[in-house]
């Protein structure tokens, strides 16, 4: 057998058994009439098993942005005293598609003075890479398209690359707002992939695997289990991790490459139509894609809540723990619009101060941390996590008490409007 | 940070060129200069531009995020106001004072037929007085829109900051106000509702009528619900850190230079000098009414100094407590009965010039007329207070960020129909 075929949703499962070729043999032999079944090549029938599954995620995998826009719209819609899309379909669920269909009739402008070829590609490269993140990420048991044994380092690698793209649609152009936007991208970006980079190391020091499916094996346990209760600094980490994905994937508080008040729209406002609709669409895949690799770095991937037992999202008879995966990324999208429509935006020297002068540091920190925690504790032994959980709680109830302190000196001293 | 590409390659052709003939030119051709900060980009920010409060257009010059001189132009909404005014009879001007500042048309409508009134009252023959009623509604109304007005400049302040939801918020609020104006007027823009001599008639609110028990409960429940709103809306933007970050510290006009640059209203108490029109030289009913005049200090908690964008959009925070507050004392009041208009046959004022002003929300809005005695002014010139607040705009934005030119212009609450004519 090819050694392609042993990856991904060919993967050896627990049994030893390989999951297409049980699928071709339990499942499509025994329908098959007799003497076509004595026949049936079946390394050919996994092929076209392979192929299906191919074909059904890439069929679904771009769905994800549209049902994200009109779930982004609604969002903003309740947040804001409005009902949102309400006229396509039953409750506006089909705005986003007749959005889409409005995007494909428009003009096709390319900027005449701009560099034509950069142009054309800059959405291709964005989009793609948006979505080759995909590839790699863990949906459930066996969902997922390849189980690279660097799985966590490709997706640092392919997500870099959508730089590339914004620099290219900012520089060709020909536009200074673009141009003012890209730039602003591009130092954002690559400022906060250290962070994001830093937190990703502390749940690499302790799985000791850059593995996707390895990480998630490494959660099972149930919630007190997975990596963000595992040390107080992956707690720590999986806030940055966060904060900076928000930042990698241009939203508010950090949406400045796309300050519509300041620099209109950013490195694509010169584009139209269906090159626009795909920034757009590559932008909510990215969206998702980062809370999926949150999900699975820190929040238990696809495991549940409890071990063993079927509770939100666990026990592999339900779709693999697909629902449970979906929505705990859900709930850090959601976690990510709550953010968007509440708070304004950082300027271009805050939002780097934020970076260099305190995540990173404080990811430096996290690494030393959790090398420590490992020297001590070198098992993960409920001891480990109950004093683990012990010093974070403390934390928070420190922190809360600070926070509501300071809070309250404020108010306190807060002029009486005259 | 080094943008500017083509005026490099530029640089490096000129040095390309063979100075005395004796250099050759490949070997110069390969001299890169570096000059980091000898770039600069001008970049025109409007007049179409989604935060430069309508068609206002700034020459920016940047040196990549750095702003080395923001250059205002003006003009863009320019309507001949004051040449229309000349060919017009006074009250046919009155529409037009709509159109300056569109936010708080009241107060423009009142700005004017105060000048217009007083300018009349020279007149020894035809005496005359703005009825008692009148002046209630008009101050009535004029504070609600002040309130309009203030609230439409927090949204969008908050929207220029990227803050979306506050602006729905503020429209929400406004709509109701924007309702209770098309009570009393039938318009919810542009009123042209308070007329020479009192207000208009067209729609009659009977003294002591239900429609005018029903007008003013509905004030009542307006204000009942809003009041805390303001508190609300504190909490969601003016305390936020984010916000407070990006606004504190930030362009600090001093008292000194709020004086010299002319500014006025909310963007003078933000630097600190106690002056309100209202309190100091009260003109129709205002001083009957206990009402505070909130002026910008030091909060030091949030950081932010006396003149700064914090100070100068906190005051419209706290002048909308305040106009809650006037208009609450109206209502418990009551509006008194009698006519709205006074008895004015013709407005035929004497000849004679006026300068008059009175406190909009953007600040002091002044009305210089000349008349001839005839029906028709020799001129009409306004003063805005936009226009003013604007011109320190320059000196304001000098060495700071292209966020920051936006946070600028939100603060010193510009509307450019006021501010062309």
């Amino acid at each position: 057998m090819p050694d392609i075929l042993s990856q991904g949703f060919f993967a050896q499962d627990s049994a030893g058994g390989n999951w297409a070729e049980e699928f071709v043999r339990n499942v499509i032999i025994p329908r098959l009439p007799e003497e076509a079944a004595a026949h049936f090549p079946v390394e050919f029938g996994m092929v076209l098993v392979m192929l299906g599954c191919a074909g059904l995620f890439a069929a679904v995998v771009p769905l994800l942005p549209l049902v994200l826009v009109l779930a982004e719209r609604k969002v903003a819609a309740r947040f804001q005293n409005r009902t949102g899309p309400m006229r396509v379909g039953p409750w506006g669920l089909l705005q986003t598609l007749a959005d889409g269909v409005k995007l494909l009739f428009k003009e096709d402008y390319i900027p005449p003075q701009g560099d034509k070829l950069l142009f054309l590609l800059a959405p291709y490269v964005i989009f793609a890479c948006s979505f080759a993140v995909f590839a790699a990420i863990p949906f459930g048991q066996n969902i997922l398209v390849s189980n690279f044994n660097i799985g966590i380092f490709y997706i640092m690698a392919i997500s870099s690359v959508i730089v590339m793209g914004v620099i290219m649609a900012g520089w060709s152009s020909n536009s200074k707002w673009s141009l003012l936007g890209s730039l602003r991208s591009a130092a954002q970006i690559v400022s906060y992939e250290i962070p994001l980079g830093l937190s990703i190391l502390t749940v690499v020091m302790l799985v000791e695997s850059l593995s996707m499916e390895a990480i998630v094996a490494n959660q099972s346990g149930g919630i007190s289990d997975w990596l963000i209760f595992r040390t107080p600094f992956t707690f720590f980490a999986f806030f940055i991790f966060f904060i900076s994905s928000i930042a990698e994937v241009n939203r508010t508080p950090f949406d400045l490459p796309e300050a519509e008040s300041e620099i209109v729209a950013g490195f694509h406002t010169e584009y139209s139509g269906m090159r626009f609709a795909l920034f757009f669409i590559a932008e909510y895949a990215n969206m998702f894609a980062v809370s999926a690799i949150a999900v699975t770095l820190f929040l238990g991937g696809w495991e549940g809540i409890l071990p063993e037992l079927a509770v939100f999202g666990g026990g592999f008879d339900i779709l693999g723990g697909l629902p449970g995966f979906v929505m705990k990324t859900m709930g850090l999208v959601f976690l990510m619009m709550w953010l968007r429509w509440t708070l304004p935006r950082l300027r271009v020297d805050q939002l780097m101060n934020l970076c260099w002068k305190y995540f990173i540091p404080i990811a430096f920190f996290n690494i030393l941390g959790t090398g420590i925690w490992g020297l001590i504790f070198p098992e993960d032994t409920p001891l480990s996590t109950g004093i683990s959980i012990a010093i974070i709680s403390i934390g928070l109830v420190q922190a809360y008490v600070f926070v509501g302190r300071s809070l309250g000196q404020k108010s306190q001293a807060q002029p009486s409007s005259a | 940070m080094s943008i500017g590409i083509s005026r490099r390659e530029r640089d490096t052709m000129e040095t390309a060129q063979p100075v005395d003939g004796t250099a050759s030119p490949d070997t110069e051709s390969k001299i890169i200069e570096l000059k980091p900060f000898a770039d600069e980009m001008v970049v025109n920010m409007g007049p179409q531009h989604p935060s430069t409060h309508g068609v206002l257009r700034l020459e920016l010059k940047l040196e990549g995020e750095v702003v080395r001189e923001a250059i205002p132009h003006i003009g863009y909404l320019h309507r001949c106001f004051e040449k229309h005014s000349e060919n017009l009879s006074y009250p046919q001007i009155i529409p037009f004072t709509d159109r300056m500042d569109y936010v708080a048309a009241m107060n423009q409508n009142w700005g004017f037929c105060l000048a217009v009134e007083k300018l009349l009252e020279a007149d020894e023959k035809r005496k005359f007085a703005v009825p008692a009623r009148a002046e209630y509604l008009r101050v009535l109304i004029c504070e609600l829109n002040r309130i309009a007005s203030h609230l439409l400049s927090f949204g969008t302040y908050g929207m220029d900051l990227g803050a979306f939801t506050p602006f729905l918020y503020a429209f929400r609020d406004r709509e109701r106000l924007l309702l209770l104006f098309e009570k009393v007027c039938g318009a919810r823009l542009t009123y042209n509702y308070i007329r020479i001599g009192g207000v208009s008639e067209i729609i009659p609110i009977e003294p002591g009528s239900v429609a005018e028990q029903h007008f003013l409960d509905e004030i009542e429940s307006f204000l009942d619900y809003f009041e805390p709103l303001i508190d609300e809306y504190n909490e969601l933007l003016t305390k936020n850190s984010i916000f407070s970050e990006r606004t504190t510290g930030v362009a600090i006009m001093s008292a000194e230079m709020a004086l010299s640059y002319g500014a006025t209203g909310p963007n003078l108490r933000g630097s600190g000098v106690d002056w309100d029109l209202r309190r100091d030289e009260p003109y129709s009913i205002y001083d009957r009414f206990d009402f505070d005049v909130p002026v910008a200090r030091d909060v030091p908690e949030l950081g932010a100094v006396v003149g700064d964008c914090w100070s100068r959009y906190k005051i419209r925070m706290d002048e909308m407590k305040e106009s809650v507050r006037i208009v609450r004392q109206i209502l418990a009041e009551g509006l008194p009965a009698g006519p709205v208009m006074a008895d004015l046959k013709a407005v035929r004022p004497p000849k004679g010039e006026i300068y008059f002003r009175s406190e909009a929300p953007r600040g002091e809005l002044g009305f210089y007329i000349i008349s001839d005695g005839t029906p028709k002014p020799v001129r009409v010139k306004g003063r805005s207070p936009c226009f003013s607040a604007l011109s320190a705009l320059q000196e304001l934005s000098r060495g700071l960020m292209v966020a920051d030119i936006i946070a600028i212009i939100g603060s010193i609450d510009i509307v450019m129909g006021e501010v062309d004519r």
